[in-house]
C-alpha cells in the first residue's frame, strides 16, 4: 500500500504511443489542399463551370447514342484500325530491333563508361518527347501518312525498350559471362551463349508490352496526321459525327483489351 | 558390376511450351511481312524528306526567345498545374475503385470485375481522346485538360494501388479486427501503412508521366503549353515551335530529376 502510493503516476516506463500523430505529414496534406484550391483558381476551374457542362455532357452523350454502324462508316473504321495495327507491328519490330544494340551499349557492366554514357544520353533524349510531338515533327519532315506514325513510335519504343534492355543486362548474372569468356569465346559468342539466354525472357516480355503500348499510341498519332484510326476519329469529331466517334471509341477499347490479353499471354509463354 | 543408366536428355521446356514459342515467332514474322506489304507509304513524299528535315531545323534555329515571356511561360505554368491537379483527381477517383478491385478487401467477384473493367477502360482511351471528349462537354480550356489527365490516370493508379492492397500482410489486419476496430480504422491503420510507400511511388510516377502528356493536350483544346505549340505550328513560326519544344524538353528532364530525388528520399 505505501510502496505504491509513493511512486508518482508518471514514473513507470512510459507506454509508447502506438499510433503517434505525424505533424509534418499533416502539414504536407494541408499544403497540398491549399495548392489544389490555388491551382484551381488560377486555371479558372469553378463549380459553376462544371455544372454548366453537365447539360452539355448529357446532350453530347445523347448525340453519341446509338453508335453509327452504317456500312460506309464501318469500312472507314476497318481501314483505320488495320492501319493502326500495321503501324504498331512495324514500330514495335523496328523499335525493338534498334533497341537491341542501343540497350547493349548502355549496359554499364559490359561496355566502357564512355559508350554507356553516350547511349544513356541518347536514350534519355528519345524518351523525353511525347510520341505525339515526335509525330508532328515527322509529319512535317516526311509528310502525312502511316510512315510518320511508324517513325514516331519507333523513336518512342527505342527510348523505352532500350532502357529496360540495359537494366535487364545489368541485372544478369556475370558468372556465366565469365565462364563463356574463359573458353576463349569471341564477343559475339559471349552475347549469344551467355547474355542472351539470361535476358531473352525479359526481352520478350518488354517487346510484348511495347506492342501493346504502341497499339494504344497508334490510335492517336492520326490526330496530328500520322495515319491510323486516330485520323478517322478526329475527322468524325470535327464534323460533330459523335455517333461515329462512339463507334470508333468502342472499337479502340475492344482492340486494346484484346491486345492486353495477347500481350499477357506472350509474356507468360516466355517466362 | 556397373549399373546401366539409361541416357537421359534433359529439356528445359515442355514440347507444348516450345510449340507455343515457335508459334509466336512465326506469327511475328508473318505479321511483320503482312504489315510491310500492306502499309500505305507514299514514296513521293520520301524524295524530299532530307531537304524538308534540313529546312525544318533551319527554320527552328535560332529560337524566338522573345516569345517565352510573352506566352510560353504562362502556358508552361498552366501545364504543370493541369498535370498536378489531374494527378490529384486521378488519385481521388482511383482510391475507391482500387478498394473495390482488391480481392482481399471487396470479397465479391462481380464488384471486383466491375472495378477492373472501369480501370481497363480508363487506360484504353488515350489522354488526347479523353481530352477530345471533355472539350466537347466543357469547352476548350484547362478544365477539360485536368479531367482528361485525371480520367486517363485512374486506370494506372487504380491498378497499381489495387495490387499493392492485395499484397498487404494479413497479420496486422487480423490483429486490428480482433480489437474490434471499425472498417475505417482497419483501412487507415492496417492497410494504409503497408501500401503507403507504393502509393507515393505510383503517384510520383504518374505525375511524371502526366507532365509529359499534358504538354500535348493543347493540340485538341485541353489547355497548357500545347495551345501555344498548336498556334505556333499553324502560323508556321518554326522558331517559336523550336523554343516550345526546348522548354518541354527542359521541363521533362527537370521533372525526372525531381521525381528521382524524391523517390530516393521517401522510399
Amino acid at each position: 500500500m505505501t510502496a505504491t502510493s509513493t511512486i508518482p503516476a508518471d514514473a513507470g516506463p512510459k507506454r509508447a504511443d502506438a499510433l503517434p500523430v505525424n505533424w509534418p505529414r499533416r502539414l504536407g496534406y494541408v499544403a497540398l489542399a491549399l495548392y489544389t484550391v490555388y491551382a484551381m483558381s488560377t486555371l479558372d476551374i469553378t463549380w459553376a463551370r462544371v455544372l454548366r457542362g453537365i447539360p452539355q455532357g448529357a446532350h453530347f452523350l445523347g448525340r453519341m447514342w446509338p453508335p453509327n454502324t452504317q456500312p460506309m462508316q464501318m469500312d472507314l473504321m476497318r481501314q483505320g484500325i488495320v492501319e493502326s495495327i500495321e503501324i504498331a507491328v512495324l514500330a514495335t519490330f523496328f523499335g525493338v530491333l534498334l533497341s537491341l544494340p542501343l540497350g547493349l551499349l548502355a549496359a554499364r557492366n559490359l561496355m566502357p563508361a564512355w559508350a554507356s554514357w553516350t547511349a544513356r544520353g541518347l536514350i534519355a533524349l528519345l524518351r523525353s518527347f511525347n510520341p505525339i510531338i515526335v509525330a508532328i515533327l515527322f509529319v512535317k519532315a516526311i509528310g502525312f501518312g502511316a510512315l510518320a506514325g511508324i517513325l514516331a513510335l519507333i523513336v518512342g519504343s527505342m527510348g523505352f525498350v532500350s532502357k529496360l534492355f540495359a537494366e535487364a543486362i545489368e541485372e544478369m548474372n556475370l558468372k556465366q559471362v565469365e565462364a563463356v569468356r574463359a573458353t576463349g569465346a569471341s564477343f559475339a559468342g559471349v552475347l549469344i551463349m551467355a547474355v542472351l539466354p539470361q535476358v531473352l525472357a525479359r526481352f520478350a516480355g518488354f517487346t510484348a508490352y511495347q506492342l501493346d503500348s504502341n497499339l494504344r499510341n497508334s490510335t492517336m498519332v492520326g490526330i496530328v496526321g500520322g495515319g491510323g484510326i486516330g485520323a478517322a476519329l478526329f475527322t468524325a469529331y470535327q464534323r460533330f459525327d459523335y455517333d461515329f466517334v462512339f463507334t470508333i471509341l468502342i472499337a479502340i477499347i475492344a482492340i486494346i483489351m484484346v491486345s492486353e490479353i495477347v500481350s499477357n499471354q506472350i509474356r507468360k509463354l516466355f517466362q | 558390376m556397373s549399373v546401366e543408366v539409361a541416357p537421359r536428355e534433359w529439356q528445359r521446356f515442355t514440347p507444348l511450351e516450345r510449340l507455343g514459342r515457335y508459334a509466336v515467332y512465326l506469327i511475328t514474322v508473318a505479321a511483320v511481312v503482312w504489315a510491310t506489304r500492306s502499309v500505305e507509304i507514299i514514296p513521293e513524299f520520301l524524295y524530299d524528306a532530307p531537304a524538308q528535315t534540313a529546312d525544318l531545323f533551319r527554320r527552328m534555329w535560332p529560337f524566338d526567345w522573345a516569345f517565352y515571356p510573352k506566352e510560353v511561360h504562362a502556358a508552361l505554368i498552366e501545364t504543370i498545374h493541369i498535370a498536378t491537379l489531374g494527378t490529384l483527381l486521378a488519385i481521388a477517383l482511383a482510391a475507391p475503385i482500387a478498394l473495390l478491385a482488391a480481392r482481399n478487401i471487396t470479397q465479391s467477384k462481380p464488384l471486383n470485375l466491375f472495378a477492373t473493367f472501369l480501370l481497363v477502360s480508363s487506360r484504353s482511351v488515350n489522354s488526347l481522346i479523353w481530352a477530345l471528349l471533355f472539350v466537347a462537354i466543357f469547352g476548350p480550356g484547362a478544365l477539360a485538360g485536368v479531367l482528361a489527365i485525371g480520367f486517363r490516370s485512374i486506370g494506372f493508379v487504380g491498378k497499381l494501388l489495387a495490387e499493392a492492397l492485395e499484397e498487404t500482410p494479413k497479420g496486422p489486419i487480423e490483429a486490428l479486427r480482433a480489437t474490434g476496430a471499425p472498417p475505417l480504422s482497419i483501412l487507415s491503420k492496417g492497410y494504409w501503412p503497408s501500401v503507403e510507400p507504393s502509393f507515393w511511388s505510383v503517384a510520383l510516377f504518374r505525375w511524371d508521366i502526366n507532365i509529359r502528356e499534358s504538354a500535348v493536350l493543347g493540340l485538341v483544346g485541353g489547355g497548357g503549353i500545347g495551345v501555344a505549340l498548336d498556334s505556333a505550328m499553324s502560323n508556321l513560326y518554326w522558331d517559336q515551335v523550336g523554343l516550345i519544344l526546348a522548354v518541354i524538353f527542359a521541363v521533362v528532364i527537370a521533372t525526372e530529376i525531381i521525381t528521382t530525388a524524391i523517390r530516393a528520399r521517401i522510399i
